[in-house]
């Protein structure tokens, strides 16, 4: 009987793994590194993690989940509280659509298609910001960001694999 | 009994299909549901940020310091590479300085001594708090930091944030131990202005690029590159004069302003605690 109280509470801990391993990564993200010149607009490392786990492991980011952490996002970094939450629920919307063709593709197809993905979701971010303030706000961060963002994929994309084969088989 | 559990089964799958589309929409209204709540400015919204902030500084904390020991490190062995020229540099630089310094103190002398022929009401006393900057959302949209002082330290909303260089932001919003520092760079910052040798009143709004712009400038008021931009005080949140920027260009898009203060390189802040008196009195007695 305890055996399977332990077991349970490992399942449970594994289970919440991305989740949790996300709101950190969102936290430590915003760690003053200082260097305008290589990242004047930090990469959204939420919409990667969100991207990557609803493409190969769907059942360990929930929709709550995926509610809470663009929550988080957005109380954290001062922004307008529901865009991140809304665009990342759009993004793990498109990403369940498109289900089909993620099976058996390679790693740069997924990385090609996170492009679109994460440009649509900067836009949508963005088309949210113009409609809450009334204007037309600069883009060009945005389009910044999604470039940023794309960069830094592969890096979170290798540390998720990492983690999902020590952690999470 | 086996009958009975397949249909269940049968039963249960469309079901489940049917809550999981019915969850994902509300959770979809309740995103707009919180854009919502925070174009109505409330105040439940401030308070949950400033706890999930509070929360989230301690950690913050802790793990800006190693990151801005390395950086130290790294600064340190570039600076000592350049050591002897940056050494004549500043000598020559002290000299000037040394200039500078005597002339300021003789206007200060005269200063005080025309404010006292005109029996002038003296600035209210300004008292500074020390903040470390510990996060830097470094956002598409919002131009802000967090600090790890709060209510706990005397910090309110509005308050001026300064570097050694000039005016850096204001306090957005604040927690017990942690408050955000809206930047001038900012959509959202308007800091009322002062503009050159005439000292002409405007406005300086941030547009999140780096050099935010002046508007409502009088019509037919000449200003040039290179003009000192200082606040101005009017509006009584800030002290007058404090350094903002330069103008570094004037035309069809605008004059915009060059900032004194690096926004990217912020560690750490000088929050003014300045309060008008008389200005925002706490009514007394009864209502």
């Amino acid at each position: 009987m305890r055996s399977g109280v332990w077991q349970r509470l490992d399942l449970l801990a594994r289970n919440l793994l991305p989740f949790v391993f996300t709101i950190f990564l969102i936290t430590f993200g915003m760690v003053p590194l200082r260097l305008p010149e290589i990242a004047p607009v930090a990469p959204a490392l939420a919409l990667i993690a969100v991207y990557f786990w609803t493409v190969y492991r769907p059942d360990l980011m929930p929709q709550w989940a995926v509610f809470l952490i663009g929550l988080f996002q957005d109380l954290l970094s001062g922004g307008v509280v529901g865009v991140w939450v809304l665009t990342l629920l759009l993004v793990q919307l498109l990403v369940r659509a498109l289900r089909r063709t993620f099976v058996g593709a390679s790693f740069i197809a997924v990385w090609m298609i996170f492009a679109m993905v994460a440009l649509g979701a900067e836009f949508t971010a963005w088309l949210l910001n113009s409609a809450f303030y009334l204007r037309l706000v600069d883009p060009e961060p945005a389009m910044l960001q999604a470039a940023m963002t794309l960069a830094v994929y592969p890096v979170l994309a290798w540390l998720f694999t990492w983690a999902q084969r020590a952690f999470l088989r | 009994m086996k009958d009975q559990a397949g249909s269940v089964v049968r039963l249960a799958k469309p079901l489940r299909a049917w809550l999981q589309r019915f969850a994902l929409l509300s959770l979809i209204g309740a995103a707009f549901a919180l854009m919502l709540l925070g174009k109505a400015d409330s105040l439940l919204l401030e308070r949950v940020r400033s706890a999930v902030v509070d929360t989230v500084t301690p950690i913050l904390n802790a793990a800006s310091k190693p990151v801005a020991t390395v950086k130290g490190v790294i600064q340190g062995a570039q600076e000592l590479a350049e050591l002897r020229a940056e050494n004549a540099e500043l000598r020559a630089r002290n000299e000037r300085l040394m200039h500078w310094q005597m002339v300021a103190r003789r206007l200060e002398v005269e200063n005080e001594s025309l404010r006292g022929l005109l029996e002038l009401i003296p600035d209210p006393l300004e008292t500074a708090i020390t903040a470390r900057v510990v996060a830097d959302p470094g956002g598409a949209f919002v131009r802000s930091v967090l600090v790890n002082a709060g209510t706990r330290d005397g910090l309110q909303r509005g308050q001026a944030a300064l570097t050694g260089m000039g005016l850096a932001g204001r306090v957005a919003q604040v927690g017990q131990r942690s408050a955000r520092i809206l930047l001038i760079t900012d959509m959202n910052s308007r800091v009322p202005v002062m503009v050159g040798a005439h000292r002409e009143r405007a406005l300086l709004a941030g547009d999140n690029s780096d050099r935010p712009r002046i508007d409502f400038l009088r019509p037919r008021v000449v200003v040039l590159p290179g003009d000192r931009v200082l606040t101005s005080g009017h509006g009584g949140v800030l002290p007058a004069g404090l350094p903002i920027g330069e103008v570094i260009s004037v035309g069809e898009t605008g004059v915009k302003v060059e900032p004194y203060v690096d926004v990217h390189r912020l560690e750490f802040l000088r929050i003014l605690d300045y309060e008008m008196p008389g200005l925002l009195q706490p009514v007394q007695g009864g209502q």
